[in-house]
């Protein structure tokens, strides 16, 4: 069975990780591809099989429900659907993979959005007999907001149009057109029967007029090293380390993850928000210096100044800094079931390792994420509706647009009573050019 | 030119790495939770690489059920020691002496030991905890948050969770209410294998094959110890097993191994298709929620 071997010793040629939303309903195969990911890898493990088939029969089904397998809270085994954003892992000896497995109903939009917000690439399923619906529009336009670098449309069910390459173009054609709308960096397309295992693993023979690679060949191979924003260098500072020690004198250093960029030794540095420049002396880690740090390493810059630097400043080169701004224009989806976002309402607001508050100063309009059609004179964002907000903030963010760089460019809102999460924002061209 | 790709057990410690730091700049008390089993300890020498050159600026925490393999108490004092970490004990036996919980029937103490762990967040005023889950564990693991909200009671409603995005937790919560931390959510158990492997971190003994003396019960291999007394007209014998999982001595099968090596291990788990809660845990398989269950009520 292809990726059935076993694992690579350590001290081999290490794998990379690859982060993946799949978004499509049950009714679109969804975790029957799952399911066969999972068992083609060699993931799906024999007692867990063992107990889907186990409930699929005391439940009466004529087969294995590998809905089961991904469905695993009691809501969701009771009511047959998925709610919630399941995290599966699988590896194969190329990649390993992580596979945020998002619902694919309106209702649950926050979750795809959730989802969608860290993965490298999204794996959107539609019915070949269905054709394109307003639900794969709906995905591919989360995708595209969220800034996934990579669209997979799986055109499934190609056993149930007689794997006919007309239907499949069709198909790919209208999708196509429709992305135009959209910023898609790279769209591809793949005939699939899930069910059967059609150009999932193994290329098909039922599809020889598809040249492409099979879904998993196409994953282990994406290209994804340069969708990291390996040029403007921002280092959010995380959390100071100052040991008190008496072997580790005078030493004080600024612990963070690289956000973007490449930091190096030498390398001049400006911090914000105060605009002091120095040069980093050296980048730790506890295994000892590294010569380089790049997205998403965690480590612990060390500058030849001493300054005064606390949590949520930011480190940038001189030449290339974020934009300093409390007026923020943002794409904000709408996350709490309990009330709407409103004009004038106050929040906390998280954007890398800095807190604040923020006003909801308007809110220009919300996306009909059907239709993508703009409905304007609203004054209000209810559950899982997007729009596009105006936030003014108590301090300086240092901020780019999610479009440049999907760290700087993100943040959350919190209600200050309940303290939940409520909104999450990708910040757009207004601010910057503000 | 260089890739400036991280390998995936790089990208998986810098997020567990990350995560650590953010509990610690943010919260007040945190305090991890350290079983001496592969994941706690794995969890551990992350949290040394967080803060390093400073010590790990937050105790641990081992609830003792008192029916601990001796080799893991023994493993345990020897990682505080070395780091220079505190150590709080909550103790179960001590908690049924005080009458705050009481023995179950089936002398599992896997539920009584939540009461316990709450009773001791409540007692030191801790307001995270981080534990060495995975969601590759169980499926209601695989819905839980990185950082997961507990009410004032330590209950998780795993319906009221709070969105996750990107790698910005809330970790905001009132007086009395806490987080439970998982670091190592999106690693499996062949990355924490791969991983204690690369690094040579030192892990408990029991984990590695030898020849221990077994008695087979209900198709599981259970050593022949204080815990698992032989019982009349039991036949134990002698078999090559290791522990795939570390729990309570009383619960916790060992499994036919040959692996005396990290090498051998990691080639193990990598061909293996059976989890290892499933080989090694009598007390996950009770139903298809109990984890759910266990965690509404406050476990890990």
């Amino acid at each position: 069975m292809p990726g059935a071997e076993p694992a690579r010793p350590p001290g081999r040629r290490e794998t990379d990780l690859l982060r993946l939303a799949t978004a499509g309903s049950v009714d679109d195969g969804k975790s029957t591809l799952i399911g066969r990911l999972l068992f083609d890898s060699k993931t799906l493990f024999i007692d867990q099989l063992a107990a889907v088939e186990r409930v699929s029969r005391e439940r009466g089904h004529d087969f294995t429900d590998l809905a089961l397998l991904t469905d695993g809270l009691r809501a969701e085994r009771e009511q047959g659907i998925t709610i919630d954003v399941a995290y599966r892992f699988f590896a194969t000896p190329k990649r390993r993979f992580i596979i945020a497995d998002t619902p694919g109903h309106i209702q649950y939009t926050r979750n795809m959005v959730t989802g969608a917000s860290t993965a490298d690439v999204a794996v959107l399923l539609l019915d070949a007999r269905r054709g394109i619906t307003e639900q794969s529009r709906r995905h591919a336009f989360i995708a595209s907001l969220l800034g996934v670098p990579h669209i997979l449309l799986c055109v499934n069910k190609m056993d149930l149009v007689d794997w006919s390459e007309d239907a499949f173009e069709s198909i790919r054609e209208e999708f196509v057109e429709f992305a135009t709308r959209l910023r898609v960096r790279d769209l591809s397309f793949t005939p699939i029967s899930a069910l059967h295992g059609d150009n999932v693993v193994m290329q098909s023979t039922n599809m020889p007029w598809y040249d492409g690679l099979p879904l998993l060949r196409h994953l282990e191979r994406l290209y994804v090293a340069s969708d990291r924003n390996l040029v403007d260098v921002r280092f959010p500072i995380q959390y100071v380390i100052r040991p008190q020690s008496h072997t580790v004198i005078d030493y004080r250093g600024y612990a963070g993850t690289v956000a973007s960029g490449v930091l190096k030794p030498g390398d001049p540095v400006m911090v914000l928000p105060s605009g002091l420049e120095t040069t980093i002396e050296s980048i730790e880690t506890a295994d000892g210096p590294v010569d380089e740090a790049y997205p998403p390493m965690a480590v612990t810059v060390q500058l030849i100044d001493h300054l005064d630097i606390s949590r949520g400043d930011m480190l940038c080169r001189p030449h290339n800094v974020p934009t300093v701004a409390q007026e923020i224009d943002a794409q904000v989806c709408w996350m709490d079931e309990s009330a709407t976002m409103t004009k004038g309402a106050k929040y906390a607001i998280k954007h890398t390792t800095r807190w604040a508050r923020a006003l909801v100063r308007d809110i220009a309009y919300r996306i009909d994420v059907n239709t993508l059609h703009r409905v304007e004179g609203i004054d209000a964002l209810a559950l899982n509706e997007i729009g596009r907000v105006q936030l003014r903030t108590t301090q300086p963010l240092f901020v780019d647009t999610y479009q440049d760089n999907r760290q700087t460019g993100s943040f959350i809102l919190v209600d200050e009573r309940s303290n939940k999460t409520v909104g999450a924002g990708v910040i757009g061209r207004a601010t910057v050019a503000a | 030119m260089k890739s400036h790709v991280l390998s995936n057990l790089r990208s998986l410690e810098a997020e567990s790495i990350y995560i650590f730091r953010e509990v610690a700049a943010e919260m007040a008390r945190p305090c991890l939770l350290f079983s001496g089993g592969k994941d706690s300890t794995v969890m551990l020498s992350i949290a040394r690489k967080a803060f390093a050159p400073a010590k790990i600026p937050f105790p641990i925490m081992h609830i003792d059920t008192g029916l601990n393999f001796p080799e893991v108490l023994a493993y345990r004092d020897r990682w505080v020691k070395e780091l220079g970490l505190q150590l709080i004990v909550a103790s179960v036996p001590d908690a049924m002496e005080r009458g705050v919980v009481q023995e179950e029937p089936n002398g599992s103490r896997n539920r009584i030991q939540t009461p316990v762990l709450l009773e001791a967040v409540e007692k030191h005023g801790f307001d995270a905890l981080f534990g060495g889950a995975r969601r590759d564990e169980e499926k209601a693991r695989a819905k839980e948050r990185v950082f997961s909200f507990r009410d004032e009671f330590g209950q998780w409603d795993p319906k009221n969770q709070r969105p996750e995005l990107w790698s910005l937790y809330n970790s905001r919560v009132h007086k009395g209410q806490s987080i439970r931390v998982f670091p190592l959510s999106n690693w499996t158990e062949l990355d924490i294998w791969t991983y204690i492997a690369a690094e040579s971190v030192e892990i408990a003994d029991l984990y590695f094959a030898a020849e221990r003396e077994v008695i087979t019960r209900d198709g599981m291999l259970y050593m022949v110890n204080e815990f698992t007394p032989k019982k009349n007209g039991e036949k134990s014998e002698r078999r090559h097993v290791r522990y795939r999982t570390i729990g309570d001595a009383n619960l916790t099968a060992a499994v036919d191994s040959e692996a005396d090596t990290l090498e051998k291990i990691v080639a193990e788990i990598g061909a293996v298709r059976i989890t290892e809660r499933g080989a090694t845990r009598g007390d996950d398989r009770v139903s298809e929620t109990s984890m759910e269950d266990r965690k509404r009520e406050g476990y890990f």
